[in-house]
């Protein structure tokens, strides 16, 4: 342990999944934003965004700096959940394309760990488009794996060929749900059966409302439903239960 | 005192007006002549602003007339008010006598609103006299210019200082103070008040503060307060409400009174309450009278124009909340009438000074209380009225956001020596407290973000050089500090745009174009649903939907609308009256002078249950429709109650009472389950002593904290403050809305990562005094024991079915995130079974 890895808090989950068919293929969506594929022993993950808090404080604004070790300590208790023989992330996996040269070196390690034994894959992402430096694993733009692709960016059509068994994040998905006047936001898996976005898995990433007009380009209004993370388990809603910020 | 401190121009002039120059005048200029910082208090009407100024313009009049080609003199004085539009008012105010006397003195304002090209010629050539706020002080120091700036610096006019200090703008203000005096050492301080429970606290502000032992004074000038004000409680012939604050039953008799007073002045505590009333003294104002609205949230324009009809004569009434409480002068008006309770005596008594702007004559006031609560409220701020007691509220422990803010201030300005920064800020009475280690503490946080984990080092906004200054790391840092200067962080706001309705059977999207009817807190707008429907503008508008930055809304047909209720503005009880109201309930001698309605309620109060002792708590217990009610009386304040349910519920959650949620107000705390409480008590599984244990404060606080929107709120203020956050400027909201980085975020990671963090003790010291009060909190608990009296009751008491109304009015606490979602979420399957 260094004064680095010193302040991490262990995160343990369990391997239950909520199993949703996307493009018949069964995937299970597990409380933590991850995507659980069986058949595949695949684990996605998307939006990591390390070291976000390092290309904030560049500018002079000083974000703690915990946000890499703590997504890398929650990655690590997935991983540990699923033991997963490959990995994929889902694109924007450093917060700037500098970041994988600034990641301190004990999170470098922590993170070359997670990666042994394993097929590991990094998708490009509009904040990271270049592969990330001294780290191992693949660097591809898109994947197609079987009925899945997965890609950082969802193509902005609805009901092509090309967009059936899309995964994807870079969204930030969040929904909002009211109840006694109070309302409650989290962030969420969104899909409609075809295709699904994933939650940000990164610490210090914010979310967008599924309300927002960017999700039209690739849901038909109201026809998608939502799974919000919640502890231990996720709260699946339809659309029209949805309300915006 | 002798009129021939004052220079023969200043004699004619007063002449010429038919005035003779009051002995605070000349008491003023003696003691600053011998160069005493004082305090003036006066009532308004008093000659107060003119008193402030005069001996600057009689120093200025002997300096004389600046020779051709002769170098400026530098600002002579500073005159610094809370309010940009005061500032300006003055300026013109002051305007008259300079010219009239012919004095050789150069007078300028600088605000936000100052064309930048102005501001730059007022630090290459300042005028004699500028009239500014906080804020502009703050930039101005922050400008490596200004040790050249106010070198000649002589005096500085502190207006309306009881309302500038018991804010963040006051410890800025202090900050800045601390620096001018290095800056100009012979620097003398005027501060204007009016009347405040502890002018000490005042006077002590005002001065340097070198000895830490020690509290050194400003002299002071005290001007009696002038006719007794004229008060009274309405006793109206209708129905007094158990609860609510909606004042309507008293609509008629409020009209009664603006018919037969020339213009009058309508207080309301809340924004929502001001919507209301104007709505309804419209509905009956047959001889359409002139009555508008004013308040925060309204557009600008809109209110400026209200202000000019104000000022011209032309309104009899005006329903306003605090945004119309201080300074500039509304013309003649000859009543003030306060709808609700009135929360504070000081409050009150400032905005009865607002009525009749002549201190010799009483100024006129008619209080409405809007419940049976008020009533007692009403009486206790009464007595103290005519006592003259004050409940001004203590000098505030400078904040350390405010301090971060500060101190890159003065690195912007020049090399920073923290020894010496240290003493500066220290010898201001609102930071004599402050330690050197929190003082390093926040010095790192200033330049690294003062984390334990060091590695942001090596982009350091401030830099420690070889030589031991601190300086900072580039331009671009002052840049980004001259962007968020300031203390006043406004929640997120959506401008409120008209447009044509979708209920109107038209499928078209809902239209653009309307016209923008003010603007609302984006919190508020969360909570609505498209349908529902609100007072807005005197309005009764219909939530249609969001658009980028705006909510639009249409024309409602209903009549009965759901009320906004903000939370801005509401102020909690103060205990100087919450004490008056315990007394008075404990006393039923006392009784008399109250409506026999209310007499009649606390006398059935007294047979059936107990009346709450003056210094202890009643704690009763019934059920009611299958559950437990437990209702007790702490009189503390709204938010110090919110805070105690939130705790009793935890506590109890964590004893397996099952509590199921609770409300509060600022006089009671009721709590409820399905399991017997008062059994628990009585039985001895649960003490009520034990229930209210100091220790509260501990444990249960730290696990709620953890969730509380009100701590990031907090936070959110704090970290915008203290530079951490940036500020969403106007215009950047678009692009902003999705990439900022949420602050509850930071503070979920600081809190698990770091709970020392400074920035965590500054929320901290925050909310303890703010929206959680619980260092109020603290005192109940320790007043109340072994006080404790508990009553087991058949059925509901006549106190509690107040606190019992506002169920389903108030909003409902005590149930966790996840519980919540889960109900939503058993719904829907409940939807897809059926």
């Amino acid at each position: 342990m260094n004064a680095l890895t010193s302040h991490l808090r262990k995160y343990t989950a369990a391997p239950v999944c909520h199993d949703i068919q996307i493009n018949g293929q069964l995937v299970g969506l597990h409380d933590s934003g991850v995507l659980w594929w069986p058949d595949e022993s695949t684990l996605v993950v998307a939006d990591l965004h390390l070291e976000k808090g390092s290309s904030y404080a560049r500018r002079g604004v000083m974000l703690p700096p915990y946000d890499t070790g703590a997504t890398l300590e929650k990655l690590a208790g997935v991983m540990d959940a699923f033991d997963p023989a490959r990995v994929i992330c889902l694109g924007d996996s450093f917060h700037d394309a500098g970041g994988s040269d600034r990641l301190p070196a004990p999170y470098r390690a922590m993170l070359t760990t997670l990666q042994l034994g394993r097929e590991w894959i990094w998708v490009t992402g509009n904040h990271d488009p270049i592969a990330p430096v001294r780290l191992c694993g693949e660097t591809l733009d898109e994947i197609k794996i079987g009925p899945l692709s997965f890609r950082h960016e969802p193509i902005e059509k609805i009901g092509f060929e090309e967009t059936a068994g899309e995964i994807c994040g870079h969204l930030h998905p969040a929904a909002r749900v009211r109840r006694f006047g109070r309302s409650i936001r989290r962030p969420c898996f969104v899909t409609d059966g075809t295709r699904l976005v994933l939650p940000a898995f990164g610490a210090l990433t914010g979310g967008l409302n599924v309300t927002d007009e960017a999700y039209r380009l690739i849901f038909r209004r109201r026809q998608f439903s939502v799974f919000m993370l919640g502890n231990d388990r996720l709260f699946p809603f339809t659309a029209s239960r949805l309300v915006g910020d | 005192m002798d009129a021939a401190l004052l220079p023969n121009r200043f004699q004619s002039w007063f002449a010429s007006r038919g005035w003779a120059p009051r002995a605070h005048q000349l008491q003023l200029i003696d003691h600053l002549a011998q160069g005493h910082s004082t305090l003036l208090i006066a009532p308004t009407g008093a000659g107060k602003t003119l008193a402030g100024f005069l001996p600057s313009l009689v120093e200025l009049e002997h300096r004389g007339k600046r020779k051709p080609g002769q170098a400026g003199n530098g600002i002579h004085t500073l005159y610094i008010s809370p309010l940009k539009a005061l500032a300006v008012d003055i300026a013109r105010n002051l305007g008259a006598p300079v010219s009239e006397m012919g004095l050789p003195i150069k007078l300028e304002t600088r605000t936000g609103d100052t064309p930048s090209h102005k501001r730059q010629r007022q630090k290459l050539n300042p005028p004699d006299i500028l009239l500014t706020t906080p804020e502009q002080i703050a930039l101005l120091l922050s400008d490596p210019h200004s040790a050249r700036m106010f070198a000649s610096l002589k005096t500085v006019i502190l207006d309306e200082l009881h309302a500038l200090v018991t804010s963040k703008r006051g410890d800025l203000l202090a900050l800045g103070l601390a620096r001018l005096r290095r800056l100009a050492p012979d620097l003398r301080t005027i501060g204007l008040s009016a009347t405040v429970a502890e002018p000490n606290d005042l006077r002590a502000y005002l001065v340097n503060q070198p000895d830490p032992d020690r509290r050194d004074l400003s002299h002071v000038v005290e001007v009696s307060g002038g006719a007794q004000p004229d008060i009274s409680i309405l006793d109206s012939e209708e129905r007094l409400p158990w609860s609510g604050h909606s004042s309507r039953y008293a609509i008629g008799d409020i009209y009664q009174l603006i018919k037969a007073h020339n213009v009058s002045l309508l207080f309301v505590n809340t924004r929502s309450q001001a919507e209301l009333v104007f709505q309804e003294l419209w509905r009956i104002n047959e001889d359409t009278l002139p009555i508008a609205l004013h308040h925060g949230s309204l557009d600008v324009s809109q209110r400026r124009k209200v202000e000019a009809a104000m000022a011209s004569g032309v309104l009899r009434a005006v329903v306003a909340t605090s945004s119309l409480d201080m300074g500039i002068d509304w013309g003649d008006i000859d009543l003030v009438v306060n709808i609700g309770a009135p929360k504070g005596a000081s409050r009150l008594a400032q905005r009865i000074g607002r009525a009749n702007h002549r201190m010799d004559e009483p100024s006129k006031a008619v209080l409405i209380p809007s419940n049976r609560f008020e009533v007692l409220e009403c009486q206790a701020a009464l007595a103290a009225s005519r006592r003259g007691d004050q409940d001004t509220p203590p000098l505030r422990k400078g904040a350390l956001d405010v301090l971060a803010q500060h101190l890159l201030g003065l690195a912007c300005a020049d090399p920073l020596d923290a020894v010496d920064a240290f003493d500066e800020i220290r010898s201001s009475e609102t930071y004599r407290h402050l330690d050197w280690e929190t003082f390093e503490k926040v010095l790192d946080f200033v330049a690294t973000g003062g984390y334990a984990l060091k590695s942001y080092d090596q982009y350091a906004k401030l830099r420690k050089n070889d030589d031991g200054y601190w300086r900072i790391a580039n331009p671009k840092i002052a840049q980004q500090y001259r962007l968020n200067v300031g203390t006043i962080v406004e929640a997120p706001k959506l401008r409120v745009r008209l447009v044509r309705s979708k209920a109107d059977g038209r499928r078209a999207p809902v239209g653009r174009g309307g016209r923008i009817l003010g603007e609302i807190e984006e919190y508020f707008i969360d909570q609505m649903t498209p349908g529902d429907t609100f007072l807005f503008g005197g309005e009764i508008v219909r939530f249609e939907a969001i658009r980028e930055n705006e909510a639009f809304v249409s024309r409602a047909k209903s009549d009965n609308p759901m009320i906004p209720s903000y939370m801005g503005g509401k102020f909690p009880l103060s205990t100087y009256l919450a004490e008056g109201v315990r007394a008075m309930l404990a006393t039923p001698s006392s009784w008399k002078h109250l409506p026999t309605q209310v007499r009649d309620w606390l006398e059935i109060q007294k047979d059936k249950s107990v009346l709450p002792a003056k210094d202890g708590l009643l704690v009763e217990t019934f059920p009611r429709s299958n559950k437990h009610y437990m209702v007790c009386y702490p009189f503390e304040g709204r938010l110090a109650h919110q805070t105690l349910g939130m705790l009793l519920t935890k506590r109890l959650e964590r004893l397996g009472a099952q509590p199921m949620g609770f409300v509060a107000n600022d006089y009671a705390l009721s709590i409820w389950g399905l399991k017997d409480l008062a059994l628990q008590f009585t039985s001895g599984r649960i003490p009520l002593d034990e229930l209210f244990e100091e220790d509260i404060l501990g444990d249960d606080l730290d696990a709620w904290l953890a969730e509380s929107s009100l701590m990031k709120r907090t936070f959110r203020n704090c970290a915008i403050i203290a530079g951490l956050i940036e500020r969403r400027h106007p215009g950047q909201e678009k692009t902003g809305r999705q990439m900022t980085v949420s602050s509850d975020l930071i503070y979920d990671v600081l809190r698990s990562h770091e709970p020392d963090h400074i920035l965590l003790k500054a929320t901290w010291n925050d909310a303890s005094e703010g929206l959680l009060d619980i260092s109020r909190l603290g005192e109940l608990l320790a007043r109340i024991r072994g006080r404790i009296t508990h009553t087991h009751l058949p059925h509901v008491s006549p106190l509690a079915v107040p606190i019992l109304l506002e169920i389903g009015k108030e909003p409902i606490y005590g149930e966790a995130m996840d519980s919540l979602l889960e109900t939503a979420a058993d719904e829907l399957i409940l939807e897809a079974m059926e």
